[in-house]
């Protein structure tokens, strides 16, 4: 199997991973599906910089591994657990709208990528059309799901996307960013999980349906 | 060494209060860490002022990764000062609220409430800002967006101090809007990255390799970065429709903690739109940028607008006025020319006139336990000294004359008119005296009248609750009857950068 076929069969397991995110009713199953991405992730990095500096790929994929497929999940389940919610994502509109959204957002990415030039020269093909609507599936999952934690999932699904669109740009001396950007987000995580625990204790849920208290 | 300073000192101080047991010395630590940070970037402003401002000739630190100019050190000095205002003012504040029981009644509905560790509380307010330091200091979009970051995350236990049910429903709404802003601030980035591709930089001097090669960069991505980093930053800045966190967040959070956010945090995430807008001035594409400046500006004066004629909530009245004047910034910036000059002065009036809003808004609060203007009467009887400056705040904020935001607002009108732009001055001035007449009614009801039997008592106004807002009150009262001629060459200096 070549490079290519992997990189493609890869592609099109995130694009599954990101349509499977919408439509599942567990905020559980959401977990097991950001860690998954968390892999393809690394996968990708190691596939699209075989022919770069090994040793900045291998200690970028390993991080990659350890916070978005070890850390957040570890996080997030440890959360699920301290608050004792309901293992369900409960969603603002229809699970329906939401999958029509994500397939809005991956039409638009590829008729985006078709029309923009410079994306064929950085990116493999597929490859940006998948990252954007990584992005977008991330969004729909913040803006369209109820509960705290599926909306934290929702950010790293968006923070992935973005991620991945970044991949092919990263240069040898932008190490410390990048670490910094996955130690930045996993901080984010962590704070956001503890925001989480307070909710759970002051509203008996975690359900952000409830916050109606600060309007005009 | 002075820059690293910027970073290590509130690094320090934060660390170390979570360490130190003794309330007495926190406030020490943190006055001495306010006072050490504003005395490092008074001297760093002195070094570059020597220089002519040259970025070339300018101190660096961490192989360039803190390369401070103009635009960034305008900025950084608003965050230290005000946090000197702050520490100042966060030391009164704190006793006071160690003199309360542990369990605190909440002002709406007398629900009880604990507040979080102090210590954790001061060790936040350092990171902080630590990270509007690194902000206000790097020439690297990527730093700059870490910072940004950073100051979310340590702002949000901020808002979280008084843990009842409305702070921490502002807490998450903060906390999700402005990430997935900055979210998307990080995908600008990206865009520009794309723009210079294959030809990457590989040091820290990242705007300088952008600005300096950004004739052969692709237009079309750097569009489109710069409308990611608009609305990602503009997310963080409060510019509407992206605002929506910033009236609950400010009005819940504590007062200082507000005037920080206020007067510092939203130059910081302006100053990460103006990085964009200096790239793309360079490849040529001022016109764009300031086209969705100019719109965004006015939409959001217009919303905020909106909003403060009949808002009875007095600290989201402040906030909305923060929508209104980062409208101004934007509608400035767009505007070129000499309205670069008065955005940026209006940048600091309002920096300065806002803390002091702030913290005379927490004054009013601890007096009267209300947050609506319709419960507050009689200040001027029983905390005058609070009363003439809350009345000066609004003449202030609100462009009146003699203060320094009517200098800055003036600026933008004169230059609207020397480019014949007859709506935008129409458009302008209509929201400034609706404005002016919205904010008007909840301040001289707050001012006068009598004291209801309750609040009776007279305030016990103190160094700590009123010395730094008499000295913002005073600095903006100056600023409009006189700018010192080597501060009009600092602002300059920054204006030229950000096209002025």
């Amino acid at each position: 199997m070549t490079i290519t076929s992997i990189l493609q069969i890869s592609i099109i397991l995130l694009l599954l991973t990101n349509l499977t995110m919408l439509t599942v009713q567990r905020i559980s199953s959401l977990i097991r599906l950001v860690a998954l991405q968390g892999l393809l992730l690394a996968t990708f990095l190691l596939l699209l910089k075989h022919d770069g500096d090994l040793i900045h790929t291998l200690l970028m994929a390993g991080s990659i591994v350890a916070i978005k497929s070890i850390g957040f999940p570890w996080r997030l389940r440890v959360t699920m657990r301290s608050v004792a919610s309901p293992d369900l994502v409960s969603s603002f509109r229809s699970y329906k709208l939401s999958i029509l959204a994500g397939f809005i957002g991956l039409i638009f990415s590829f008729w985006l990528e078709t029309h923009l030039t410079l994306t064929q020269s950085i990116y493999p093909p597929l490859f940006f059309p998948a990252a954007l609507s990584t992005v977008f599936a991330g969004l729909i999952l913040v803006v369209g799901r109820m509960k705290a934690l599926s909306q934290v999932v929702g950010y790293l699904v968006a923070e992935n996307g973005i991620f991945l669109l970044g991949m092919p740009l990263m240069v040898k001396g932008s190490t410390w960013f990048e670490l910094s950007l996955l130690l930045d987000v996993f901080v984010a995580v962590f704070v956001m999980g503890i925001a989480i625990n307070h909710i759970s204790n002051t509203f008996d849920s975690i359900d952000v349906g409830r916050f109606c208290n600060l309007r005009d | 060494m002075l820059l690293l300073l910027l970073l290590l000192i509130p690094l320090f101080a934060g660390t170390a209060m979570l360490f130190v047991p003794i309330p007495l010395l926190r406030y020490l630590l943190l006055l001495a860490a306010a006072m050490g940070h504003s005395t490092c970037t008074a001297l760093l402003i002195y070094q570059c002022r020597r220089v002519g401002w040259d970025l070339a000739e300018t101190p660096a630190a961490l192989g360039g990764l803190l390369h401070p100019d103009a635009l960034g050190l305008v900025f950084l000095a608003l965050a230290s000062l005000l946090f000197l205002g702050a520490a100042i003012y966060a030391i009164g504040y704190l006793r006071q609220e160690r003199a309360k029981n542990e369990v605190h009644r909440h002002i709406q509905d007398g629900s009880s409430f604990t507040n979080a560790p102090e210590q954790r509380f001061l060790a936040c307010l350092c990171y902080f800002l630590a990270a509007m330091s690194l902000v206000t200091t790097t020439q690297h979009l990527g730093a700059l967006w870490v910072g940004m970051e950073i100051t979310t995350l340590a702002t949000a236990p901020l808002i979280y101090f008084h843990r009842h049910k409305e702070a921490l429903e502002a807490t998450w709404k903060y906390l999700m809007i402005c990430s997935v802003g900055i979210a998307l601030a990080l995908l600008g980035n990206i865009l520009f990255s794309i723009a210079y591709s294959p030809k990457l930089p590989t040091d820290t001097q990242q705007m300088t390799f952008y600005i300096q090669h950004a004739m052969g960069a692709e237009k079309n991505w750097l569009k489109a970065g710069f409308i990611f980093l608009l609305v990602g930053f503009g997310t963080k800045m409060g510019l509407a429709p992206l605002h929506n966190w910033l009236p609950d967040a400010h009005s819940q959070a504590p007062s200082l903690v507000s005037a920080l956010l206020s007067g510092a945090l939203l130059n910081c995430a302006f100053l990460g739109i103006l990085r964009g807008y200096q790239v793309l001035s360079a490849a040529g594409l001022t016109d764009f940028c300031n086209t969705l400046l100019v719109g965004f500006g006015l939409f959001s004066m217009a919303v905020a607008t909106i909003f403060i004629v009949g808002q009875g909530h007095y600290k989201r009245l402040l906030a909305y006025s923060s929508v209104e004047n980062m409208g101004v910034l934007a509608l400035g910036v767009g505007l070129g020319n000499s309205a670069v000059f008065g955005a940026i002065l209006h940048a600091v009036n309002h920096s300065l006139t806002k803390g002091m809003l702030f913290l005379l808004a927490g004054n009013i609060l601890s007096h009267y336990h209300t947050y609506s203007s319709h419960d507050v009467r009689g200040m001027r009887s029983n905390m005058p000294v609070s009363a003439v400056l809350w009345m000066g705040g609004f003449l202030a904020i609100s462009g009146a004359p003699p203060f320094g935001l009517f200098v800055s607002k003036f600026i933008l009108i004169r230059t609207m008119i020397e480019q014949q732009q007859w709506f935008y001055v129409a458009v302008y001035l209509t929201i400034l005296a609706i404005i002016f007449v919205g904010m008007s009614a909840p301040f001289l009801r707050m001012v006068q009248g009598e004291a209801p039997p309750a609040v009776r008592e007279s305030y016990r106004e103190n160094i700590f609750n009123v010395g730094p807002c008499i000295l913002f009150g005073i600095a903006v009262l100056v600023l409009g009857l006189y700018i010192p001629q080597w501060l009009r060459e600092f602002l300059n200096a920054a204006a030229k950068l950000a096209g002025g």
